[in-house]
């Protein structure tokens, strides 16, 4: 159904014209409020992979803001406000702080950054940035939620922590109470790992055996063939978590067990904001939309931009205004709810601007479970219950 | 009436299997239809429809049932008897849900995917116009007195007015973010609304077309994210409104003239859709993920019965 390649664009702008036409023009208010929005990113360096199924995507992200951006304007045209989005690409090699000072400093109000977490911490205490509201679509580092966390920043991909809960909620009721955990030798694994150590604790989980995985097991044999040898254990097991964030070893754990068990973590069973089996909630027509525009599925980093870019336009949209004080003082309320195709409305958690939001508990081609599980119970949210709490947060921002 | 029920009286002596009163549910996941008997509370049939059956309406004589089935991009025509496809009206892509107009001559249709709204002609079963509207167009009402039809776009948060004379957009009011079902009073006086999102029921006057009340729903036991209102029907005589609450499992039951809550009735499971049984003595309620429908005594407001019926129950509508 869907083509392939693009159609020529003038025959979507003839269509756009056609539809446009048929409508009385009334329909459409004056544009009274122009919005915009930067959208600041670096190429990155094709990593290694492990197999070539997954083509290597270097827009992740942007093509979600431009979604958004396009949904923005749908409502806007209606009631008079036009939501534009720069894009900004920093080259491998690119300095990104000098790129922020020339082309995004003083200029707008409102920045997504898709950047590491190093260069997210980097960026967002520039004096100009504390002028700006960021909208972070590519971290999901706890440091920046806690200890580092910026009045200046919101954001969208679920936390290390919320994903590691996500994952012993559902092993909680699996009964899968006695984890092996396998640990790459990133410090992204390490950090993983000890978001997971975190639930395990917080959810009563027993950790039996706890091996680091560092390419090095056996020089003269293949990782593959390594994998019985390695899940050798003297205690036995429910599950075999894995921490490889890069995905350098993770794939071949499933089925390679010494004994049979269910692999969950990074890789079998995986704690994701998005993912392409997700269907429910009107999320078939997200999906829909999206590949018709970018030809691929959406990822998590898609819809994380989305979701920020769909934010801003709420907020605008709502308060009528585009004065950044009230935008953002919306945006933290309690009246603020954003549709995000997973049945709740979503909100940010006032205490560290993290988007409190269900995670999908997905398999390569089946939506397992979403969290968080029924019967985990809050007083206030149940999506509360994934990652750190008010009462647990160290964020101290209003002491800033 | 009397018209109606002479026909009635006529198929039931031409058709001696019928029954007194049958309730149609679309099976978004089977790709079915399933007929209920309310009265003896038991599912009588299933026939298959094709891909992705959703919206669902009766013609005003009770002859036709018109399915969208939305994943073949077109509205089905059934025979309310045989129920076998007798024609196909051209929906535009990814039908989902729709509404006759008073004298059931014209259907306008949500194209979910391309944010349009389809007229169309039934008699000549042609495309007069197309619309565009917000993104994601969900819910659709005519007004009784046929001079609205209302299209709610999900996630452009806007109903928008359109004149069934012009088939052009008058106006386009902000609400509650994902509007899902709209409806008007039988007096075509005023347009309920509901917001999935925010958990809320807004009442909007025609004259004016602005909100006049705003109702937020709350269960006590339920954190207010779990309650995601959806299907709402009135009463003819505008004493009662009903609204299903989606995942709270629960259908609110909403005084018309004081819009205060009076009581909220525990149903199936994700209740989604609702439909009166021709005399408004019971409400049948369809519940997505118990794969069931509740039978409702609206006199005693009380649930008295659930009905199996399979996969997915979306629409549902009520043949005298």
């Amino acid at each position: 159904m869907m083509p392939l390649i693009n159609l020529p664009s003038i025959i979507i702008v003839n269509i756009l014209l056609i539809l446009g036409l048929a409508n009385s023009e009334s329909a459409y208010a004056k544009t009274n409020q122009i919005i915009d929005i930067a959208y600041l990113t670096q190429e990155q360096v094709v990593p290694p992979s492990l197999s070539n199924l997954d083509p290597f995507i270097k827009d992740k992200g942007v093509i979600g803001a431009e979604l958004g951006i396009d949904d923005d304007n749908t409502t806007g045209k209606f009631i008079g406000q036009q939501f534009n989005l720069k894009r900004i690409v920093v080259p491998i090699d690119g300095n990104i702080i000098r790129v922020f000072d020339k082309e995004i400093s003083k200029k707008f109000q409102y920045l997504v950054i898709n950047l590491s977490a190093s260069q997210a911490a980097q960026l967002v205490d520039l004096p100009a940035a504390k002028k700006m509201l960021l909208f972070d679509v590519g971290t999901i580092d706890d440091a920046l939620r806690n200890e580092q966390c910026r009045s200046n920043v919101l954001h969208f991909l679920p936390s290390r922590a919320m994903r590691a809960d996500a994952l012993a909620q559902y092993m909680m009721k699996k009964r899968w109470t006695k984890w092996f955990l396998v640990v790459g030798s990133t410090q992204e694994d390490l950090l993983f790992a000890n978001a997971l150590k975190r639930s395990a604790k917080r959810f009563g989980l027993e950790i039996v055996a706890e091996k680091t995985w560092d390419h090095s097991y056996d020089k003269r044999r293949t990782a593959q063939s390594d994998v019985g040898v390695f899940t050798q254990l003297e205690d036995d097991y429910d599950v075999l978590v894995v921490a490889d964030e890069q995905g350098q070893f993770g794939e071949y754990l499933d089925y390679r067990t010494w004994v049979p068990r269910p692999v969950i973590g990074t890789q079998g069973l995986v704690a994701t904001a998005w993912h392409k089996t997700h269907e429910q909630w009107g999320a078939i027509q997200i999906q829909n939309r999206f590949k018709e525009k970018a030809h691929r599925w959406m990822e998590e980093q898609d819809y994380a931009a989305y979701l920020a870019v769909r934010a801003i336009g709420e907020a605008t949209t709502r308060t009528k205004t585009n004065d950044l004080s009230k935008v953002k003082e919306y945006m933290l309320s309690d009246s603020f709810a954003l549709q995000g195709y997973k049945g709740n409305p979503l909100s940010f958690r006032s205490w560290d601007g993290q988007l409190r939001q269900p995670i999908l508990l997905a398999a390569p081609r089946s939506l397992v479970a979403v969290a968080p599980i029924e019967g985990f119970l809050h007083p206030k949210t149940e999506l509360d219950t994934l990652g750190y709490d008010q009462p647990e947060s160290l964020c101290k921002w209003n002491k800033e | 009436m009397k018209n109606k029920y002479l026909v009635f009286f006529l198929i039931m002596a031409l058709n001696a299997t019928v029954r007194a009163e049958s309730v149609f549910v679309t099976l978004e996941k089977d790709n079915a239809l399933a007929v209920i008997d309310p009265i003896a509370g038991k599912l009588i049939k299933t026939v298959p429809v094709g891909q992705r059956p959703r919206g669902i309406a009766i013609s005003p004589d009770n002859r036709s049932l018109y399915i969208a089935t939305s994943d073949e991009n077109i509205i089905k025509i059934l025979d309310v008897e045989t129920l076998k496809e007798v024609g196909r009206l051209p929906s535009g892509e990814d039908p989902e849900t729709f509404a006759l107009n008073p004298a059931g001559d014209k259907l306008y249709v949500s194209n979910e995917d391309d944010s349009l709204v389809t007229v169309i002609d039934i008699a000549k079963k042609k495309v007069v116009k197309q619309i565009t509207v917000g993104v994601e167009p969900e819910g659709i009402a005519v007004s009784p007195d046929n001079k609205w039809f209302v299209s709610a776009s999900e996630t452009t948060n806007m109903v928008h007015w359109i004149d069934t004379e012009t088939n052009a957009i008058v106006e386009n009011i902000l609400v509650d973010p994902r509007p899902r079902a709209v409806k008007f009073t039988e007096d075509s006086q005023q347009l309920w609304v509901t917001s999935e999102m925010a958990g809320t029921l807004m009442i909007l006057d025609v004259k004016t077309r602005q909100i006049i009340k705003t109702i937020k729903f709350q269960v006590t036991g339920l954190t207010a994210d779990k309650i995601q209102p959806v299907g709402v029907v009135i009463d003819k005589d505008n004493n009662r409104g009903y609204v299903a609450l989606g995942p709270a499992n629960r259908v609110a039951v909403i005084n018309a003239k004081t819009f205060e809550v009076e009581k909220v009735l525990l149903v199936g499971q994700r209740v989604w859709n609702l439909a009166f049984s021709p005399d408004q003595k019971r409400l049948y309620t369809t519940n997505g993920i118990s794969n069931d429908v509740s039978i409702i005594d609206l006199e005693n407001q009380v649930v008295t019965k659930s009905i199996g019926v399979g996969s997915y129950p979306w629409g549902v509508v009520v043949k005298p």
